[in-house]
């Protein structure tokens, strides 16, 4: 049985390539078992930025055939327009591919946790046998492992969640932290939400429309301040958001300094995503208050996109070696019929010989006569027992098919197949 | 005895030293290497103190190598506290290396060999200068955290958070840890300090500059706790005091020594 691939990804075909071929869960559920038909196995892996189709097939080319007339069908587009952009992959490639989408490795941010999820479901919701099962948990595995053993999916990557992770590194926990957010745009709504998202309270919401801050403020659970009474709410929050389209600060030095006696020391984190710029950036040089504008903000995303990049080399190592795992797993898995009739060999000289001591045997106690079956099975289990992880193990190798031909050879299996 | 106990808690000590750093550059099984190594370390001391009190039936450490050597495991089991924590490993990288070159230092002074029982009374020895070594070692860590929040806040200032994002306390937790150490300390302290002044009293005996020196540290560490509460004193200027107190520390602990008990 042969492991193939064939898809396609953010690599090799645009999004309005991408958005044609996309499936939804249930529909790609659907199609991996349509094309898996009764027997066969068949994992479809669909997101926004690929679609691939997995299969375990004894034959290649009509599988391959197969699945480009599926991938053909849900785009509506014809088969031969279609087959340039898809890529196919066999075996160890192919699996080497799932690894290191599982680990993020192939995503557009490397690293990024998402498609360990995405494999997963595609996982649950294809038709598996033994390789596709095998492969699949694998996949999982190393994704796994890849987050536990490398820093790769440490540090934030877009500015709303970077905002988020330096609000928790001056306030820690953002449980009981409150959030001011200026402006009733989607990209303060948007930092809003990443803050709120990890414990934070939106508690305030200020906007030169007042009932687009209400609206906001509602969604969130908190209440709406007017723009000019922005400085007086300063002495109860921790955190302020700030995304208006004011051409003027919002909120100057003077105004926050007024505010920190009233804060006994407690910091200050304000995040401004406006441009032009909301905040007075003279609030940054005050003791205790940290400011950060959007190009700060996108200058840590740049510093982590190359932190992770860096991860991204070891964790190529930790995938690349569970890649040579399964590429052993499912060499071993060639030689099993050999082992199989080796076993069967072996037995059926066993039972021969008991029957023809059955004279003999006819003496003895059933207790005894079960001892013996016993004694001779377990010998039979201990001689072969080496030869078989022996051969597994070689199995693995280019000698592979040698050992198996010389195994066959040695104990005339061959003549036992063509029996 | 104390000789098979010496090197491995070094040995321990040092790995721990080694792992953190290599935990700084690569966050992961060296920082789980480094708490290991802490943890061994501390209990191979442990029993290194132990079978110094033991043979020498009490008391062991009131020169100002032995109470180095008691100091150095205090500081550790301190820090044993947060360093299991993995935010916290990067304290590890300012305690640790300091930790085994001390314990090799208090060896050079001879403070790891067989203990010779004092003139004093272990209960004395252990309340005055067990308490105030115990305070010391809490104002050590209190230093090495306030040392850890000025070089965040830095870096958040500079706008240059990099590595350090999700890998390290926030600036809020560092400064309440550092603020509470120093509270507990400072009643060690000041325990340890009556109890030498009683004895002072008792024995007529003279008023000197190590005294004068933790007396100093005394004010310092209290005037800490006073602005922090009733000025709000929070934050950078906070993590500038506990550092200043920590020169005085320093002065006592390494600068006059520990000998006017022996």
């Amino acid at each position: 049985m042969a492991l193939l691939l064939v898809g396609l990804s953010h690599h090799v075909a645009p999004v309005e390539l991408r958005e044609r071929v996309a499936l939804s869960g249930d529909q790609a559920r659907v199609l991996a078992r349509t094309l898996a038909g009764e027997a066969g196995e068949v994992v479809c892996l669909a997101t926004c930025n690929r679609t691939e189709l997995y299969l375990c097939t004894t034959e290649e080319d009509a599988a391959e055939q197969d699945a480009v007339a599926a991938l053909a069908g849900t785009a509506g587009m014809p088969e031969k327009e279609l087959a340039p952009v898809l890529y196919r992959l066999r075996d160890e490639a192919a699996a080497l591919h799932l690894f290191r989408v599982a680990a993020g490795l192939d995503s557009m941010v490397p690293g990024e946790g998402e498609i360990l999820g995405q494999v997963r479901a595609a996982y649950e919701g294809g038709q598996t046998g033994p390789l596709l099962d095998r492969l699949f948990r694998q996949a999982l595995h190393a994704g796994k492992k890849v987050r536990t053993e490398t820093a790769i999916a440490e540090s934030p990557v877009s500015a709303s969640s970077v905002a988020a992770a330096l609000a928790e590194q001056v306030f820690g926990d953002l449980r009981g932290c409150r959030v001011l957010l200026v402006g009733a745009g989607k990209a303060g709504e948007l930092a809003a939400r990443s803050l709120a998202s990890r414990g934070a309270q939106v508690a305030l919401v200020g906007n030169r429309t007042a009932e687009a801050a209400s609206e906001l403020a509602e969604r969130f659970g908190g209440r709406a301040v007017a723009l000019e009474g922005l400085a007086a709410q300063l002495a109860g929050v921790d955190v302020v958001v700030s995304a208006t389209s004011s051409s003027t600060f919002v909120l100057t030095r003077d105004q926050v300094a007024e505010s920190l006696p009233s804060r006994r020391g407690r910091p200050l984190f304000l995040i401004d995503i406006a441009v032009p710029r909301d905040l007075d950036p003279a609030i940054h040089e005050l003791a205790g208050c940290y400011l950060y504008d959007i190009d700060d903000l996108e200058d840590v995303v740049a510093t982590s996109l190359v932190g992770r990049r860096r991860e991204a080399a070891q964790a190529e190592a930790i995938v690349e070696d569970e890649a040579d795992r399964f590429r052993a797993w499912q060499a071993s898995r060639e030689v099993v019929p050999a082992i199989a009739s080796l076993r069967t060999r072996a037995e059926e000289i066993r039972a021969g010989e008991l029957e023809r001591a059955r004279s003999w045997l006819g003496q003895l106690s059933d207790g005894e006569r079960a001892a013996v079956e016993s004694i001779t099975a377990r010998i039979v289990d201990k001689l072969l027992h080496v030869p078989t992880v022996r051969i597994k193990e070689a199995a693995a190798g280019a000698d592979g098919p040698v050992y198996e031909s010389a195994l066959r050879h040695l104990f005339d299996l061959d003549e036992d197949a063509k029996r | 005895m104390v000789e098979l106990l010496f090197w491995p808690a070094l040995l321990a000590y040092g790995e721990a030293a080694v792992a953190y750093a290599g935990d700084a550059r690569r966050p992961g099984r060296a920082g789980r290497l480094a708490t290991w190594g802490v943890r061994l370390g501390w209990v191979i001391q442990t029993a290194l103190l132990a079978v110094q009190a033991a043979e020498a039936d009490g008391f062991a450490w009131d020169d100002w190598a032995g109470s180095l050597n008691l100091f150095v495991w205090l500081v550790v089991g301190v820090y044993l506290f947060w360093g299991c924590r993995a935010r916290y490993r990067l304290l590890g990288l300012v305690v640790m290396p300091p930790a085994a070159a001390l314990l090799v230092l208090a060896r050079l002074g001879g403070g790891t060999d067989t203990g010779v029982a004092s003139d004093y009374s272990t209960l004395f020895l252990v309340v005055h200068v067990g308490l105030v070594l115990a305070a010391f070692a809490g104002f050590t860590l209190a230093a090495a955290l306030s040392g850890l929040y000025l070089w965040q806040e830095r870096a958040l200032k500079q706008h240059r958070p990099g590595r350090l994002l999700g890998r390290m306390p926030s600036l809020v937790s560092l400064d309440a840890v550092a603020a509470r150490t120093v509270a507990v300390a400072l009643v060690a302290l000041t325990i340890g300090v009556v109890a030498g002044l009683v004895r002072l009293g008792r024995e007529s005996a003279g008023f000197d500059a190590l005294m004068g020196a933790t007396l100093v540290t005394w004010l310092v560490y209290a005037a800490f706790l006073v602005l922090r509460h009733e000025a709000d004193w929070r934050g950078r200027r906070a993590a500038y005091l506990a550092l200043a107190g920590f020169g005085v520390v320093v002065l006592a602990r390494l600068g006059l020594q520990l000998t006017h008990v022996a």
